[in-house]
């Protein structure tokens, strides 16, 4: 990540919470007492970043820290600290590319050089302001390597074809499915599963009769008479 | 609180407190810690990890800075833990942090103001290696602006968050920040924007490495280069420690030196910055106005000018003291003036009505004091505070109210609303809210129902017209929320001038028959007062002296010396020995660091050599000897350095003329904080910090 500041803050628009925000900064606010209520602010900027076109602008940052009663570089500090705020435009389908260890070895160096062909240099907003993307670190899908988080849906296994369709699809105006791209249920095996195969797993076939149930309390008469074996 | 946990550090044994941290156990035990974000004076951090200790049976080395003692369970067999600060386990970890510490710093260390008084370059020369196993590129970071009084280099910063810390928690404005993360961290304030406290030079000191700098010091000196002297502040009435780094004729830099009782370890901006003042401005030479213009002249030639003027009738006379005057040179002209037999003398330039009662007799010391001790607001439960903006006044003292604020002490304001770094109760603006105070007002139930109230009285209030019928109220109000006890007195009064409770002391104020501020200038331009002498009286409308011929003895070229027809060049307060005395009445003493420019002289030997030329020959010779006059015609100067504090012999309240009050609200006495004296004035620095905090509040601006 390079340096995440504002650039050319005097240029951004002015920002005031719409209905929705507010009343979902009010709800998180009311989970907590009134004089911690600073203690909302990740979710609340969360929800200004959603309203403000997927970015955190410097009077949104700001409207933040009023609505919360904090100083501006507290919630700075926040805003800067983690990398899921923005704080420069983003497009309106913002491609968080995961580059670590594991998609890496699945082909993400491809995708990354793709999406620098198709959509621009990384942090670049292009396609008239459909289009952004980003590297980041390991997003926990690991095992559908190599992905792309789309907004708030993960892409899976995707390979420069897929991505390129994907992109295709969003430019179009499409709304793709997220999830895996190849021929898979969720993250099980691909094609189809290569264990627990068995018909009679599911069929009902294999149940038996509980004899009794393990550690349960014994009823205090029976357990002297008849000690049940397990 | 007494209980102890037993230590072994080192082999010692040790009894330390269950509150103490375990860097500070070890320190009881006689070890050194290694430490870069640790700072009695701030919250714990723990993340530089530089304070690493073996305890003994541990996993893993301990950062001491973080760990209370009372949180160590006891072992089993109930034997002490041991902790030992040499093992070789602990000098490894010192030794990898320190590496890593080092990976990112710069190392330029021949081009950095740090050098030299560097916490990093000190402790590496301990932990360090002799070179690094480092080949990457080192990290970058950019410098940030932090106004005019912090230079920053922060590919130096280690990230320790002192800064951080004393912004949020001392100085109360949270305006620097911790920014990103990890190799991208970055010390910065919001935006860039500069520092608005008072009190931001302080992070400069703090800074453990040369991050954090002092801009108008940069590349002047090395530490080394430095004559150091000890010394106290004029800046405000406070008094603090300071130490005067001087090269060769020139003051090159102010810092702090630790008094617990006044300012802890900090001073204000002013105090530290001011001293470019001290080099602008000068009055080096003896002047005398012919034709409406000065022409430099000699010692000789400008006392018998002088002398001449005052050769009229003692009440057409007149004697003003300025802010900055010590108790010398205030004796001498006291003595000098009571011999020409002037009677129109008074050391309150500003027109507080403090020091003398209705009947022109002496008011008691405990009305013009700061009786509870500036210590005291440690003690205080309840705090109201009148025509004060102790940001301003007194920012130093700002940071300990806002300290008794951060113990829940609740804290209540009549005055001017501005933002004090705390919240506060707001009563009212002016008088009249003062005369709501009564019971069943919550604010007063508070201040009644508190074992230590304690009321802060400042000079907005005092200066007024109805100054002395608001220290009636104000004083009678003291002794109705039973604020002076036996063994408690928190009625207080704030000065904003280091001369003023040293003249007050002295009786610098009208003998009877004789006029105040007011009356001397209305004479002057009746013409009643023919010749005004003043003392470093700078602030006052010098415009308004009509045709009276005007002596001035002061260092600087400020308003006194533009309107003066003799000037009568004088030391500043780094080129004397001179007694001041604080708000608490302490008497403190300052040093000489340098000499004084020029043919200026120390103020109580020219008031000395005037005595000679008009015939009236003072009877000493020697600031000795003065001094020796000065204790025994006012004892409360034979101790140095005690604030009188309770005495619980005092006289009691109330204090001044009771009367009608005004409903005008109260002004603060400080309206621009950096501009107050004729040092301040001739100060580039404090120039430019003025029209930042011009610019940037607009309730300045609008003044």
């Amino acid at each position: 990540m390079s340096h995440r500041r504002f650039h050319h803050p005097e240029n951004h628009a002015p920002f005031a919470f719409n209905k929705e925000s507010d009343d979902l900064i009010a709800w998180w606010e009311r989970k907590y007492p009134s004089e911690r209520r600073a203690s909302a602010v990740i979710p609340a900027l969360w929800i200004t970043q959603k309203q403000n076109a997927g970015w955190l602008s410097e009077p949104a940052l700001r409207a933040v820290a009023e609505r919360l009663g904090m100083t501006y570089i507290r919630v700075y500090e926040i805003a800067t600290f983690y990398t899921m705020f923005n704080l420069e435009p983003v497009g309106k389908y913002h491609f968080q590319v995961c580059g670590t260890t594991p998609c890496q070895l699945r082909g993400a160096d491809k995708l990354k050089d793709f999406c620098e062909r198709k959509i621009g240099p990384k942090g670049h907003v292009s396609g008239g302001g459909k289009f952004s993307w980003v590297e980041v670190e390991c997003l926990g899908a690991c095992v559908n390597a190599p992905m792309i988080q789309i907004n708030d849906y993960y892409y899976e296994d995707l390979s420069i074809e897929t991505l390129e369709k994907l992109i295709d699809d969003f430019a179009a105006g499409k709304e793709p499915q997220p999830g895996t791209y190849v021929k898979r249920q969720t993250s099980a095996p691909e094609g189809a599963p290569t264990s627990l195969t068995d018909e009679t797993l599911y069929d009902g076939s294999r149940a038996k009769p509980l004899a009794a149930i393990l550690n349960a309390p014994k009823p205090p008469e029976e357990s002297a008479a008849a000690p049940v074996k397990a | 609180m007494t209980e102890t946990v037993k230590l072994i550090v080192d082999g010692v044994t040790v009894d330390a407190p269950k509150s103490y941290t375990l860097l500070q156990a070890c320190e009881l035990g006689g070890a050194e810690i290694p430490r870069f974000c640790y700072h009695e004076r701030l919250s714990i951090a723990g993340n530089c990890r530089m304070c690493l200790v073996d305890w003994v049976g541990a996993p893993k080395p301990i950062a001491s800075c973080a760990q209370t003692v009372g949180d160590m369970a006891p072992k089993k067999d109930g034997t002490p833990h041991e902790i030992s600060t040499k093992s070789p386990r602990a000098i490894k970890a010192r030794n990898g942090v320190m590496e890593f510490l080092l990976i990112n710093h710069p190392l330029d260390c021949p081009i950095c103001d740090q050098g030299g008084e560097c916490d990093l370059q000190d402790q590496a020369m301990g932990y360090g290696r002799a070179g690094s196993r480092y080949t990457e590129n080192k990290r970058a970071v950019d410098d940030k602006n932090m106004g005019p009084l912090v230079k920053t280099i922060m590919t130096r910063c280690i990230q320790c968050t002192r800064c951080v810390r004393f912004a949020a928690e001392v100085a109360g404005v949270d305006e620097i920040g911790l920014a990103n993360r990890g190799e991208d961290a970055e010390i910065t304030t919001y935006l860039e924007k500069s520092l608005t406290s008072e009190l931001s030079g302080n992070v400069i000191d703090l800074c453990p490495v040369g991050a954090l700098t002092s801009k108008p010091y940069a590349f002047n000196a090395r530490p080394w280069e430095l004559r150091k002297t000890e010394s106290i502040d004029v800046m405000d009435a406070m008094g603090a420690a300071i130490r005067v780094d001087a090269r060769g004729p020139t003051v090159m830099r102010i810092l702090p030196r630790v008094n617990e009782e006044i300012n802890e370890e900090w001073i204000s901006d002013k105090t530290r910055f001011v001293w470019d003042g001290l080099g602008r401005q000068r009055l080096d030479k003896p002047y005398v106005r012919e034709n409406g213009t000065l022409r430099p002249v000699s010692w000789d030639e400008a006392l018998k000018s002088a002398a001449a003027m005052l050769k009229v009738p003692g009440e057409q006379i007149g004697v003003i003291a300025g802010d900055l005057a010590d108790a010398e040179s205030m004796k001498a002209t006291l003595d000098l003036a009571g011999s020409l037999g002037a009677k129109s003398i008074d050391c309150r330039q500003d027109g507080a009505k403090l020091g003398l009662a209705a009947d022109g007799s002496k008011l008691p010391r405990e009305s013009y004091l700061f009786n509870s001790t500036i210590m005291g607001i440690d003690e205080a439960d309840a705090i109201l505070l009148v025509g004060v903006n102790p940001r301003k006044d007194a920012a130093v003292l700002n940071a300990r109210l806002r300290r008794a604020w951060l113990r829940m002490v609740p804290v209540a304001v009549v005055g001017e609303r501005v933002d004090l770094t705390y919240d506060y109760g707001y009563v009212g603006a002016g008088p009249d809210s003062l005369g709501e105070l009564k019971s069943g007002h919550p604010v007063f139930d508070q201040l009644t129902n508190a074992k230590r109230p304690l009321i802060i009285l400042g000079q907005g209030a005092l200066t007024r017209a109805d100054g002395a019928a608001v220290l009636n109220a104000v004083s009678s109000l003291a002794a109705n929320i039973g604020a002076i006890k036996d063994d408690w007195n928190g009625f207080n009064v704030l000065h904003t001038a280091a001369a003023r409770v040293g003249g007050l002391d002295l009786g610098f104020v009208p003998v009877s028959g004789g006029k105040d501020v007011a009356g001397i200038m209305a004479g002057a331009q009746s013409g009643e007062i023919k010749t005004v002498i003043l003392l470093g009286a700078d602030e006052i409308d010098t415009s308004k002296l009509g045709k009276a011929n005007v002596i001035y003895i002061g260092s600087h070229g400020d308003n006194g010396a533009h309107r003066a027809d003799v000037i009568l060049p004088a030391a500043a307060y780094t080129e004397k020995s001179a007694t001041y005395v604080n708000t608490e009445g302490r008497v403190q003493r300052t040093q000489r660091a340098v000499m004084p420019k020029g043919d200026a002289r120390e103020d109580w030997a020219i008031i000395r050599a005037l005595s000679a030329y008009v015939g009236k020959t003072l009877p000493y010779d020697s600031v000795v000897q003065l001094r020796e006059k000065l204790a025994k015609d006012h004892p409360t100067f034979l101790g140095l350095d005690f604030a009188p504090g309770h005495t619980g012999s005092g006289v009691a309240p109330p204090y001044g003329v009771a009367g009608a009050m005004q409903s005008s609200p109260f002004r603060t006495a400080v309206s621009a904080f950096h501009l107050t004296n004729p040092i301040a004035r001739a100060s580039r620095t404090m120039a430019e910090c003025a029209e930042l905090a011009a610019g940037v509040s607009p309730a300045v601006a609008a003044e």
